[in-house]
């Protein structure tokens, strides 16, 4: 997959985007750490959860309110 | 003056109590101890002078009133700059934050240790937004490594882990997203928890990555780390992310021992370090006689989802500043928070339910062993500037895989207390990884006060 990916054009394709600005000294340094991104990404889409698997974080409804208000 | 200062926070405390020395005393040596090397380390990002003074002299105070001050009274002790201290802005590392308005009070845990007697004596360097394992920092200069000035300290909480292992202070507060407590802990040669996810408050600290943050104390003994742990515990309806669970001290069971614990290393993945981190791990299963070595399943796939839940959560909160103002970034922690502006969501989605996966994986180890043992560091600590790292044959950017060890643990918030050994090989520390099942940190404190009666684990001052 990351043979297909090109991260050059990503980068740019994003960073106009998002309206980033990325000088040229910082382009490489971007451009390799989204490809260690991408990398990290295949991890972890390579490994079939199902359809069922529940996303860590928890969101408790009416929290800070008092018990009884 | 140092016999005092270079003891434990628990002697310190019971010495001031006693009225054997006053807090004042402990403080101004503190205070001159730091002004005396900081100069050779750079831990200490402001020194909280009169502030440390004035809270001395209210301490000594209730023990001439015959009022309790707490246990740990007189105990000077300082935090990594994105906790917040009153008066000053939380830079978090940050070039910035410090244009933010100062902080109206202290974070949480801040009040909680003076509110037991301790004395804040200052805010102390660290990586910037707490994005780094390295110690290094562009805007305050890099931390150096007290056991040997030309090597880092570790980040992100490097100034913790310096002012600690230099005897400034006997206790310090740090932040470990990834890794940040238990890489210093590593390299500064020092005993550092990591408690479970969502048992201390976060309360008025600057964050990183919701999802992973958490906060703990760093000392060179396990029982002031027990003792600052302990007194750190407790409801606040501040923090959100807090768990309702009920404060479990750990001291009391401290000196409890080892008898009964089933203990396993953790090999394959975690076998891939340098001979040190291994030889470590030799040294404390062998006292601990753990002889089961297991392997836990698809360990690389959890700490990708750490990095890209890492990646998303930070580039979000950092996405108006790097935008506006990317240039005014450390350069070691730009291209990465910008490259991490670009996740698609779907990523992030995927790892949050990974995270869901592997806890689940990991109960059932815990359902056979109650602690698990791995290296902290692959490595011990790298010469200042390093950049790339050698593992398992591979090069790879050091600054974003000195965690590779701590980062799975993490992922899914077990409690872990970092354990320093000293080989005979080398001049230089490096920890253990004491892993314990969620909610169990007196556990993991109780082995780590085996291996430190035992002679196995020691944090020395170093001499600076």
């Amino acid at each position: 997959m990351t043979a297909e990916f090109d991260v050059e054009a990503y980068v740019a394709l994003m960073a106009a985007t998002l309206g980033l600005t990325i000088l040229p000294d910082w382009r490489p340094g971007v451009v390799a750490n989204m490809a260690a991104v991408k990398r990290a990404a295949d991890l972890v889409t390579g490994l079939d959860l199902g359809d069922h698997a529940e996303p860590a974080p928890v969101f408790t409804a009416g929290f800070g309110v008092e018990a009884g208000r | 003056m140092s016999d005092i200062l270079f003891s434990s926070a628990s002697e310190i405390g019971a010495a001031v109590r006693s009225g054997r020395v006053s807090a004042e005393t402990v403080v101004e040596a503190s205070l001159a101890h730091v002004a005396a090397k900081d100069p050779n380390i750079n831990a200490f990002t402001d020194v909280a002078v009169d502030r440390a003074i004035a809270r001395a002299r209210v301490v000594d105070a209730d023990v001439a009133a015959g009022r309790d001050p707490g246990r740990l009274a007189g105990v000077p002790f300082a935090v990594k700059n994105l906790f917040d201290i009153r008066g000053l802005p939380t830079r978090a590392g940050s070039k910035i934050n410090r244009e933010l308005a100062p902080a109206a009070a202290d974070a949480t845990l801040v009040q909680r240790l003076e509110a037991a007697g301790a004395v804040l004596t200052g805010g102390l360097n660290m990586g910037e937004y707490a994005y780094d394992f390295t110690g290094e920092n562009v805007h305050d200069g890099n931390c150096l490594n007290p056991h040997d000035t030309s090597r880092m300290t570790g980040g992100s909480s490097s100034g913790s882990g310096a002012a600690v292992a230099s005897g400034m202070v006997p206790l310090a507060l740090g932040s470990d997203t990834n890794g940040s407590i238990r890489v210093p802990s590593s390299f500064c040669g020092l005993f550092g928890l990591k408690p479970t996810y969502g048992r201390l408050s976060r309360a008025r600290s600057f964050p990183f990555v919701p999802s992973l943050d958490h906060l703990g104390p760093i000392a060179r003994s396990v029982a002031d780390l027990a003792l600052a742990y302990d007194v750190c515990q407790g409801p606040d309806a501040e923090d959100p992310h807090l768990s309702n669970r009920p404060v479990e001290p750990s001291s009391e069971t401290l000196d409890d021992g080892i008898a009964g614990l089933r203990v396993a290393r953790l090999g394959g993945y975690f076998a891939k370090g340098h001979a040190e981190a291994n030889a470590a791990v030799d040294v404390v299963c062998k006292a601990l006689d753990a002889t089961a070595e297991i392997e836990l399943p698809e360990v690389a796939r959890a700490r990708a989802g750490a990095y890209l839940i890492t990646g998303a959560e930070g580039a979000s909160l950092h996405f108006d500043r790097l935008r506006a103002r990317a240039a005014d970034f450390d350069p070691d922690t730009r291209d990465r928070f910008l490259a991490n502006t670009m996740i698609p969501a779907l990523w992030v989605t995927k790892a949050q339910k990974l995270r869901s996966w592997f806890r689940a994986e990991m109960n059932k180890v815990f359902e056979t062993y109650d602690i698990l043992i791995a290296p902290a560091t692959p490595c011990v600590a790298p010469k200042s500037g390093e950049k790339l790292l050698t593992l398992d044959g591979v090069e790879m950017p050091l600054r974003a895989n000195i965690g590779v060890f701590t980062q799975p643990i993490s992922f899914v918030g077990l409690p872990v207390v970092a354990a320093p050994i000293w080989l005979k090989s080398t001049h230089l520390p490096i920890a253990v990884q004491i892993i314990a099942a969620p909610w169990a940190e007196a556990t993991a404190l109780k082995v780590a006060r085996y291996l430190e009666t035992s002679g196995i684990a020691r944090a020395p001052v170093a001499e600076v």
